[in-house]
């Protein structure tokens, strides 16, 4: 699905990861764990496009392709998703328009709008809350369901989580793994966490670690278990 | 849409064969002034007060702030131009060339949907006029200026001109001289309309002004929803419109007046529009600046009856050569009176935009309430945003909020959008409309959707 290779980060003429390597398979979860400002957001917002990232030198392929130097909204529409971290509020913008906005021609309005509110009633997110300004005076909890609402909606193939579980109660933790569980087949997840909270309800198959930009080990989803226990000191 | 860096890119920038009847010479003298009237076979005072307003003029100073307005060549201007011998009721009347214009710009569409009273304005005279059945049979008035003056000269005379004075401005001393055109309206008592009452403008002759002249009276307890939108076709030269608007709201009455204004970018608009409002009545302008080369509009709420009432809410676009220069102003009079003034405006490519306000609470205005908020987007580092809030507060006993934000096109909202697949174009003019909604939502659908498609050309007009 994708594969990094030699991959170096720069934010503000400060490399922030150097020379990365990594590939990740069709239908596995991952997750990618780490101390606070070890790289994990910068890997994601790259790999979404964004402008404050350069990327110095080393590739991005998605599905064999090469997408290193792609804009946002061709990553977007090539299947790369990203659930922000703390996601922005748009004034006078709703959920509705901007996926409609970014769906535009390839679905029609009233079955897309269908589909929203079909989804928001699965993963319990209050109807009024579509009609409104996105995320303006919307719990933290909301605002990652919504993420997942729009994951849903765009169908992507490649999902990043950047910290999902942050600011949710156990309920919304619960619909974001049911979430996964069900539309895992030939999608790749990569979960970044600091935490084994969300560990209870989603297994993953690989557990990966970061620490100043490098991945300094690898398992499966018992070493996040050992890393609950131990920290990431004893690594 | 097709782009051309040489001209102002202008969708309606189509002009006509003009087939006029009467063209006044260019430039203003009295006896020009003179000539409209005996033209129109005004009544004697009629004549008087443009001749009045003429002496002002030429008297009166321009402004000597707000817009850069010196390129205007007050000679080099027609002042009247009367298209067509006899004002028509129906579409099938009008000259092909008119309907074709009308084509253009989807009059005859947006009438077949719903519109239930179009006066639209060809030139300097209404020649299309369709009133509603409706609006005869609950005794309102409908219908252009000069009809009204030889229809209803007392009522125009008691009203006529006493709320902005000849003397008020120099373009309002200009409007008043050579005036043509325009709409009066008049509801009576108690009589609310439910669907709003309509105007197209449209002006079709090169260095032509347009000056037209509105008159809105609501009795007590009435409710009207007046709707101004405008489109012009290019110019080669520089064209102005000078209109003056002025409304009487009695007790109890509400009055709502829109405007989409989109005139083409080489138009000067300077526009004095003003109303009185009596005790508990409601005044509330909707005015949204899109076109022309030049704005000064401010429109005012006189709030001289206790707990009447004042809105303005608007919305400015300036793109590249466009200075919007806009406002709104309050007069807070009596007591337990409110205002709100909501101001959005955006500036891209070079383009200005600047809020100007003026809110005024007299003495003894005990209790009033006052909100101002006014918001600025820049969209790059070319382009700039004034405000010039003026507050004068003579009374102790009156709430005074004042809120006002500038803020530059957020990287990290493009971001996030086009991170969701949309174009980085298409995700500015989401945020745009996004910054506008709250205004944009006051406006009946089919304009808001007007509105919405303008600023969507306009933006990839510039992107692309």
């Amino acid at each position: 699905m994708l594969e990094l290779k030699n991959l170096t980060i720069n934010v503000s003429d400060k490399t922030i990861i150097q020379n990365l390597n990594l590939k990740l398979e069709k239908n596995k979860v991952y997750v990618l764990m780490g101390p606070n400002g070890s790289g994990k957001s910068t890997l994601a917002l790259t790999l979404m496009g964004h402008p404050l990232y350069q990327i110095k030198s080393g590739k991005i392929l998605f599905e064999k392709k090469d997408i290193t130097n792609l804009e946002p909204d061709k990553k977007a529409n090539a299947g790369i998703f990203l659930s922000f971290q703390s996601p922005l509020s748009l004034s006078g913008v709703s959920i509705f328009s901007l996926l409609r906005t970014a769906i535009a021609g390839r679905k029609d309005p009233l079955i897309l709008k269908e589909e929203i509110e079909k989804t928001a009633k699965i993963l319990k997110i209050k109807k009024e809350l579509l009609e409104r300004s996105f995320n303006e005076g919307t719990s933290g909890g909301e605002k990652k369901k919504l993420e997942l609402l729009q994951a849903s909606v765009l169908n992507p193939k490649f999902l990043m989580f950047d910290e999902i579980d942050t600011g949710v109660d156990v309920d919304a933790l619960k619909t974001i793994a049911q979430f996964m569980e069900k539309n895992k087949k030939g999608k790749t997840y990569l979960l970044i966490t600091h935490y084994n909270r969300i560990l209870k309800y989603v297994k993953p198959d690989v557990v990966l670690v970061m620490i100043n930009g490098k991945i300094v080990k690898q398992g499966d989803y018992r070493l996040a278990e050992e890393i609950e226990k131990k920290g990431y000191a004893k690594l | 849409m097709q782009n051309s860096n040489l001209n102002f890119d202008y969708k309606f920038g189509f002009s006509m064969p003009e087939k006029n009847v009467f063209k006044a010479k260019k430039g203003l003298t009295k006896k020009t002034v003179e000539d409209i009237s005996s033209l129109k076979k005004e009544p004697t005072w009629m004549k008087e007060f443009r001749i009045k307003a003429y002496e002002s003029f030429k008297k009166r100073k321009m402004p000597a702030w707000g817009a850069n307005l010196s390129k205007i060549d007050f000679d080099d201007i027609y002042y009247y131009i009367k298209p067509t011998e006899k004002q028509v009721n129906s579409w099938a009347d009008l000259p092909k060339e008119i309907k074709d214009t009308y084509d253009r710009i989807g009059v005859p569409e947006a009438e077949k949907n719903f519109l239930s009273g179009v006066s639209a304005q060809y030139e300097s005279e209404v020649v299309y006029e369709s009133i509603n059945r409706e609006l005869n049979k609950r005794g309102v008035i409908f219908c252009d200026m000069d009809t009204a003056l030889r229809k209803y000269p007392k009522i125009i005379k008691k009203y006529f001109g006493t709320l902005i004075s000849p003397h008020d401005n120099k373009f309002a001393s200009l409007n008043s001289a050579v005036w043509s055109g325009g709409s009066f309206v008049y509801v009576p008592k108690g009589v609310k309309l439910p669907m709003p009452l309509q105007a197209y403008f449209r002006i079709n002759a090169e260095r032509f002004g347009q000056f037209e002249r509105t008159l809105i009276i609501a009795e007590e307890g009435s409710f009207v929803h007046y709707i101004e939108g405008c489109t012009a076709p290019i110019y080669t030269t520089t064209s102005l419109h000078a209109a003056v608007v002025e409304i009487f709201v009695k007790k109890g009455a509400r009055v709502r007046y829109t405007t989409v204004q989109n005139w083409s970018h080489n138009i000067y608009n300077l526009v004095t529009k003003r109303a009185t409002v009596d005790e508990e009545g409601i005044m509330e302008w909707v005015d949204c600046n899109i076109g022309s080369g030049v704005t000064m509009k401010y429109p005012s709420v006189i709030l001289k009856g206790k707990s009447s009432h004042g809105e303005v809410l608007s919305i400015a676009y300036a793109a590249k050569g466009q200075h919007q220069d806009a406002g709104a102003k309050m007069y807070h009079l009596a007591p337990d009176t409110s205002s709100r003034i909501i101001s959005k405006s955006i500036s891209k490519d070079g383009g200005r935009t600047s809020y100007r306000g003026l809110v005024s609470v007299s003495p003894g205005a005990k209790n009033s309430k006052v909100y101002v908020s006014c918001d600025a987007l820049i969209m790059d580092e070319q382009s700039r945003s004034d405000t010039y809030p003026y507050m004068r507060i003579n009374e102790k006993d009156c709430e005074v909020q004042h809120e006002a934000t500038v803020e530059k096109l957020g990287e990290e909202k493009l971001f996030y959008l086009t991170s969701r697949g949309i174009k980085k174009p298409e995700a500015e003019t989401l945020l745009v409309n996004g910054f506008i909604e709250p205004v944009v939502k006051e406006i009946p659908l089919e304009y808001s959707i007007e509105l919405n498609r303008l600023i969507r050309m306009e933006m990839s007009g510039s992107v692309g």
